[in-house]
């Protein structure tokens, strides 16, 4: 995340001889642009490179094995219809500009289908045939209405930047594109409303509110591609969650349309509304399993005019939790982020950049504490008096503080750059779990003993482990827990499944934090909830889509 | 045996290189209200290579002074210089209404005011950055070494000493350009020399209790006068954004009508 935050200023007309500090973690995809085997499974999609485009759109997707090779025990259920020529003929009618219908069925289109049948991180692929844009609620009703009655299975589609391959089709699903449906519907600047549609992608959603002194409660590595309605649809966490909370508060109301083409219009702008069934919510981290979401109403809040970062070295795990305590007890209301990084995940980062390390000496842990208030004397008072404390205590062994907006965005890269980084050998396992804080970080010791002493882990090419690292949003017990590694391997598969779901089932965490489900965590839902809740959350998906229709294949 | 070298370091209090500056509602200068400052990143560079000169020990520092002039908020800085390694420094106060009235000091003023420190101090070695990022006068250095008679290096991307000289290397058009100049003398920094270290925890609590004099232009008899008047400032014209079309019948008619085809 974003190391996006680079403005050009009056400082690039001196930047004849550009130090390279100054230039970022933007170094970065570059460097790994050239390298792309397998790295994009690991990034966030879309990063911006240096020149101005974006790098982690796959260039060669000419070897992405299909899902359906890939997973051979899903078969393609014989119950949905397959595509005709009237059915082409009706959408194109429908949705009228040439633009908004990519047709693979009458001509050969798989150039242009590409996009849409596979997934950033080049492990997902499916067979569509056809690709929708509506470009409005009322469209996006009559296909549904239309798929729904013809029994033409579909998936709902935003930025296409998930985890976990629940935006791409499996088979010949058709795929309803959002990204037409991008205007930002209205905004009250007293209350800080905003009503979007769901296509409105979410850096735009956020330069918008950076103009009106507000900003967007979420914020995430693939701002530049996301869509809103994909965010609310996934639920997803990201960076500002500690601050601003889930989803699940800030979605005031959502436009919606169910798979027999009812709208459901519940755009409310309340922030209060006891009346009845909260049914929006079911939507928020539904993944588009009963419903496409077409327009959102979301509550955000002043945009902070001062921001501090720093940066801690430490010494274990127990004095990270320490540090986390009296970062909230001292900081309290103006702490935004406490992001944790482990050694090995900071030295992966310094192998891979080469970048000046923030610290002198190797610290076991590293955390990443973010401030944003309205005072920036108030907030620097506050953070001296905690910093020295944390110092005094010896909680922190050493630590630096960002003097200037570069050096936040430097120590920012040294969190957001490691996914990157990571991919830099070949392929990632990934694992984003939620675990009790206590715990949080023995999973990474435990896997890396694991691995370890199986022999799989070492510096050369016979070992397919580089490292396993763990960072994470500590302040909302989520450990991304990654194993870099020079090919995808079955023994380390077998090493790490179903041993990583079995551990934290044992402590009644989360197998999946703020990815969702999707095809990927699909068949472990139950290591995470029980059958009575599986049970439940059946029931709706049948009394929403008794057809199936909806993104079939995935999610329970 | 080489001379000791006591450097002085002056920094400036800018508008954060990252923040896109705004002209004000009256066009008459750059929006300062309630938009984050930082240290000039050019003299980020300076300070890091004197606390470098130190470090490497030949030939000797004995003193690295920093020195900011202008509003209170000044000392900001000077605390960042001084967590950087800076041992002391003094603030020249110019309260915020002065500035309001008669402007910022122009770069003859603050090349007076800093040969009057110069002499005080018993400063053998200026290192300022080449140039600071708002008004990107490039002068300052320059004049210093006027009014001085000392040697100058503008725009250093090496600094090397060699018994009591000085060898700067400086980047210029298709190649480097090597000077050699004996102390006293004045040093500009550029881009390229150095990566300036962040202010560590410890030695931001040490910053704390190193000494800070406050200071006015008075105590060092300086004519302040200003003798440029900044008539208007205005924003570049706005970039005319480029028109999306719907699709390929839509491409080919908008280049029609601009008569591209």
């Amino acid at each position: 995340m974003p190391p996006l935050r680079l403005n050009p200023t009056l400082f690039n007309r001196c930047r004849a001889s550009s130090r390279p500090r100054l230039l970022r973690p933007a170094l970065l995809p570059r460097f790994l642009a050239a390298q792309a085997r397998w790295s994009s499974a690991t990034t966030e999609p879309n990063q911006p490179d240096p020149d101005g485009g974006t790098q982690g759109a796959p260039s060669s997707q000419k070897h992405i094995k299909y899902t359906s090779e890939s997973y051979p025990e899903i078969k393609r259920d014989s119950k949905f219809g397959g595509l005709s020529e009237k059915h082409v003929q009706y959408f194109k009618e429908l949705l009228g500009t040439e633009s908004a219908v990519i047709d693979g069925f009458s001509q050969d289109a798989t150039d242009d289908l590409e996009p849409f049948n596979s997934d950033w991180m080049r492990k997902y692929k499916g067979h569509t045939k056809l690709v929708v844009k509506p470009g409005s609620t009322e469209e996006v009703s009559k296909v549904l209405k239309y798929c729904n009655y013809n029994m033409l299975a579909v998936v709902p589609q935003g930025g296409n930047s998930g985890l976990v391959g629940g935006s791409v089709p499996v088979f010949d699903e058709i795929v309803v594109n959002m990204s037409r449906m991008n205007k930002i519907r209205d905004f009250d600047e007293v209350s800080g409303t905003l009503v979007v549609d769901a296509g409105c992608i979410l850096e735009v959603a956020d330069h918008f509110l950076a103009e009106k002194n507000h900003i967007f409660p979420l914020d995430l590595g693939a701002k530049g591609s996301c869509q809103i309605g994909g965010n609310v649809a996934t639920n997803a966490g990201g960076l500002r969650l500690l601050r601003y909370g889930s989803l699940h508060g800030n979605v005031l109301g959502i436009e919606a349309v169910l798979p027999d083409g009812t709208v459901m219009d519940d755009l409310s702008r309340l922030r209060k509304n006891n009346t009845g069934y909260d049914i929006k919510q079911l939507f928020i981290g539904g993944e588009g399993t009963i419903g496409i979401i077409t327009g959102v109403s979301i509550q955000c809040p002043q945009r902070s005019k001062a921001s501090n970062v720093a940066f801690f070295g430490l010494e274990s795990f127990g004095k990270v939790q320490q540090a986390f305590c009296a970062a909230k007890g001292q900081l309290s209301e103006i702490l935004s982020a406490f992001e944790l990084m482990d050694g090995p995940s900071q030295d992966l980062v310094h192998r891979v950049t080469d970048k000046k390390r923030p610290l002198e000496g190797q610290h076991p842990f590293y955390c990443l504490i973010e401030t944003s208030g309205s005072n920036p004397d108030h907030d620097s008072e506050k953070l001296e008096s905690f910093l020295e404390n944390v110092m005094g205590e010896e909680i922190v062994s050493d630590g630096v503080l960002a003097q200037d907006e570069t050096q936040i965005q430097s120590l920012w890269s040294w969190r957001e750059g490691i996914p990157e980084c990571l991919g830099h050998w070949g392929g990632v396992y990934k694992y984003d779990l939620s675990i009790p804080l206590p715990e949080l970080y023995k999973l990474v010791e435990d896997t890396r003993e694991r691995l370890t002493s199986a022999g799989l882990v070492g510096d050369d090419e016979t070992h397919p482990v580089v490292g396993v690292v763990g960072y994470g949003h500590m302040g909302d017990s989520n450990l991304h827990l990654n194993i870099a590694t020079r090919r995808f391997d079955k023994e380390v598969e077998n090493k790490l499944e179903p041993f990583v779901y079995e551990w934290i089932a044992k402590r009644n965490g989360s197998i999946s934090a703020e990815h969702g489900l999707g095809l990927a965590k699909k068949a472990f839902i139950g290591y995470s909830r029980s059958e009575t809740m599986i049970r439940l959350m059946k029931q709706i998906k049948e009394l929403y889509d008794p057809n199936g229709i909806m993104n079939p294949y995935k999610y329970i | 045996m080489s001379t000791a070298l006591k450097i002085l370091v002056p920094v400036k209090r800018v508008i954060d290189y990252a923040v896109k500056p705004r002209v004000n509602s009256a066009r008459t200068a750059i929006e300062t209200a309630g938009v984050k400052h930082s240290m000039n990143p050019f003299d980020e560079l300076s300070i890091e290579a004197a606390v470098r000169m130190r470090e490497r020990g030949t030939p000797a520092v004995t003193d690295i002074l920093a020195l900011s002039a202008g509003p209170p908020k000044c000392v900001d800085v000077l605390r960042t210089a001084m967590a950087m390694g800076a041992d002391r420094s003094i603030h020249v106060e110019i309260s915020d209404a002065e500035v309001k009235e008669k402007g910022e000091l122009e770069p003859l003023g603050v090349a007076k005011l800093l040969k009057s420190v110069v002499e005080k101090e018993e400063r053998n070695l200026v290192i300022l950055g080449k140039q600071s990022i708002d008004d990107d006068s490039n002068q300052t250095g320059q004049m210093l070494a006027g009014l001085l008679g000392w040697g100058q290096a503008t725009q250093a991307s090496k600094i090397e000493f060699e018994g009591d000289n000085v060898s700067v290397t400086r980047e210029v058009d298709g190649g480097v350009e090597t000077l050699r100049c004996p102390l006293p003398m004045v040093i500009t920094t550029d881009l390229r020399l150095n990566e300036p270290r962040y202010a560590s925890l410890p030695n931001i609590m040490k910053a704390k209790k190193k000494k800070l004099e406050k200071m006015t232009l008075q105590d060092f008899g300086v004519d302040d006068g200003r003798r440029l008047k900044t008539l208007k400032v205005e924003e570049p014209p706005a970039r005319q954004g480029g028109g999306k079309v719907e699709d390929v019948d839509g491409m080919i008619k908008k280049l029609k009508e601009l008569g591209a085809i």
